[in-house]
């Protein structure tokens, strides 16, 4: 009996306001069905401008198709520019949402049922956003479709033992199985909406997309299973996807790449990138759309406590890095890490360090963590900082490789500018096409963390 | 014409239901569900259901796709197009990890879907229970206990008894086209 008031004490209700499950239904699914939150044109704006800057990014593609990859910043010795550096970082942001909906879910941390759908969301967006990149940094773009491996005229098929094929099969597989994993998620609420609907068009729509699904036991039971092996096998996936987008580094010869640390390294920093950007979307949308008592402070301070974790993480990284290069005793490593922190990128560098290292910082006080405005600047210096990091790791590695004579200093140009904008553009409506018509929480699964949803809750009160 | 689907019994809150299932299943009833907005803890065991075999399914998907993977870069790398590249050996497995491993997770994740949509009939978008308009409050709020008429118990008078010993708050008999 007092083990239960203990712990009732320091548990803080994970959806505040006591709801019952009819107004978590009402809340989340009006939102798909009326325009009454938020007002209309704040919506109507935010798509307005993501639209904009989507026609940006048709436009430079456009551009870039018609005269070549030219037109970027890119130049031997820098033959790697902005488009892996934005690919690696859309990934990486791509990843937190499947680390809240697959490992958050494996440890049985409820407090994810409510941040969940939009993480996923964000994961799905930032990967097409990603996907972009390598698709059109080719050059021939019209050949693309020479990566997949199908039998054809030519008699030639991919070659297996290069990262970069692995690459296309790891974030293609992460794509696929990521769309899948969230469209099973939507299934029960997207029956709620085919419930609900009025209309006869959203009758039909909501009723094709729900499949048929009455939610009997006999349906859920498949359901959970489903689930609960999508989850454990999202989990693996997502640990390689970055794993091998490492290896497209650490698997070439290149001083600063070829480093075994990378896998977990980039790991750990996409985890971080991927936790700023559902931090900073959480705070807007919350208020935006009033659900703070679904996705409450209690939320966004756990989410500042793995920004804390992970940027510790990756702030032993770029230390361990020096370790080695010094350790190894190999001259080249050694130059290349004295050039990073010192050297003409040094201004990069240091960006990098002071956004990822030391801001995350300020998250060991419970008085940051509760307060909205520096939880907001701090998430977007984070994603600025794991900009720079790919920035860094790229650019410092090629700019000044093994023959002084080659070597020369990378300037971006409109083109790669426009095109990094374009894809917030290709993010973000996207994004805010998810907010009007899909149910941004998981429904289903937040009225089953309610205490009332546990078939033993009047009992255990009879207890008290 | 109309004739009978299943009778539902309507409770309102989870325990109701809990108990509701497990006393249908102690009855003898086999074809009947209990349909709620969440799936509800320890309701598998009230109902006496057997485990899911959706894992089975995932288990065989995956490795179909592993064998896949590996025959797919072996044989194109080593057979079909064997082509020279930095010296490497022509079957590299250790460099047929990465995608091996990518499809194998494909595979399992393919199959899991596939499976629980054949076991749980989705894609068939009519069911009798649409019928009703009260049904719909299960995926909202409300918890109901339906027991099909093609049951071998099921007998109107006894099940309607049966049911109302259960204290719902409501009965309704589900009617399905002919």
């Amino acid at each position: 009996m007092s083990q239960i008031s203990v712990k009732k004490a320091v548990e803080t209700p994970l959806i505040e306001g006591n709801p019952t499950f009819g107004s978590i239904t009402e809340k989340i699914s009006q939102i798909t069905e009326t325009w009454k939150v938020p007002n209309p044109p704040v919506w109507l704006l935010g798509f307005g401008a993501a639209l904009s800057l989507l026609m940006l990014l048709g436009g430079s593609i456009g551009y870039l198709f018609w005269r070549g990859i030219g037109v970027w910043g890119v130049q031997i010795p820098n033959a790697w520019g902005w488009a892996i550096i934005n690919f690696v970082w859309w990934v990486g942001i791509g990843h937190a949402g499947t680390l809240i909906s697959a490992i958050l879910f494996l440890f049985r941390q409820k407090w994810r049922t409510s941040i969940n759908r939009a993480a996923e969301a964000m994961t799905i967006f930032a990967v097409m956003c990603a996907l972009v990149f390598p698709t059109i940094h080719v050059g021939r773009v019209w050949a693309i479709y020479f990566t997949l491996p199908f039998p054809n005229q030519m008699g030639m098929w991919p070659n297996f033992r290069s990262p970069l094929l692995w690459d296309v099969f790891a974030v293609s597989t992460y794509f696929t199985v990521s769309l899948l994993f969230w469209y099973v998620g939507l299934i029960p609420d997207l029956a709620i909406l085919r419930d609900r609907a009025k209309t006869k068009a959203r009758k039909i729509v909501t009723g094709i997309l729900s499949l048929g699904w009455r939610g009997g036991n006999r349906q859920w039971q498949h359901y959970e299973k489903a689930y609960l092996i999508l989850a454990g096998v999202a989990t693996p996936l997502v640990l390689s996807v970055h794993s091998v987008v490492s290896f497209d580094f650490a698997v070439s010869q290149l001083p600063g790449w070829h480093t075994t640390i990378f896998p977990p390294y980039f790991v750990a920093g996409a985890i971080f990138s991927g936790f700023a950007m559902v931090l900073t979307l959480m705070i807007v949308v919350r208020k935006a759309y009033g659900i703070e008592h679904i996705i409450t402070m209690n939320h966004l301070d756990k989410i500042c406590k793995v920004l804390l974790a992970t940027g510790l993480m990756v702030g032993y990284a770029y230390t361990i890095e020096y370790f080695t290069a010094w350790y190894s005793g190999n001259p080249y490593e050694s130059f290349i890490f004295k050039a990073r922190a010192g050297g003409q990128y040094a201004w990069a560098y240091w960006i990098m360090f002071c956004c990822n290292v030391f801001v995350p910082q300020v998250f060991w006080s419970k008085k940051m963590r509760s307060n909205i405005a520096v939880m907001f600047i701090v998430s977007i210096l984070v994603n600025i900082g794991m900009w720079f990091e790919r920035f860094v790791i790229v650019v410092t590695s090629l700019a000044q490789d093994y023959l002084p004579s080659s070597w020369d200093y990378f300037t971006p140009t409109f083109w790669d500018v426009s095109i990094y904008l374009g894809t917030f553009g290709l993010f973000f409506t996207f994004f805010m096409l998810f907010l009007k018509f899909v149910p941004m929480v998981a429904v289903s699964e937040v009225k089953a963390i309610l205490p009332q949803a546990d078939p033993h809750h009047h009992e255990g009160n009879h207890h008290e | 014409m109309n004739k009978d689907f299943a009778l539902l019994a309507y409770f309102k809150t989870p325990s109701e239901l809990l108990h509701a299932a497990q006393k249908a299943h102690e009855a003898g009833y086999r074809k009947f569900d209990a349909f709620s907005p969440f799936p509800i803890h320890g309701m598998d065991h009230a109902m006496g259901l057997k485990p899911s075999v959706v894992g089975v399914i995932s288990a065989v998907g995956s490795l179909t796709f592993c064998g896949i993977a590996i025959l797919l870069q072996g044989w194109t790398s080593a057979i079909q197009y064997p082509l020279v590249l930095s010296g490497k050996e022509f079957f590299s497995y250790q460099a047929f990890v990465p995608i091996t491993f990518e499809l194998s997770i494909l595979g399992a994740a393919l199959f899991a879907i596939l499976g629980m949509f054949h076991f749980n009939k989705l894609g068939f978008l009519y069911n009798p229970l649409f019928n009703s308009e009260k049904f719909k409050v299960t995926n909202d709020d409300g918890f109901a206990l339906g027991i099909e008429v093609r049951d071998p118990m099921f007998d109107d008078a006894k099940t309607m008894a049966f049911l109302q010993s259960l204290q719902p708050t409501d009965i309704e008999m589900v009617k399905e086209e002919e």
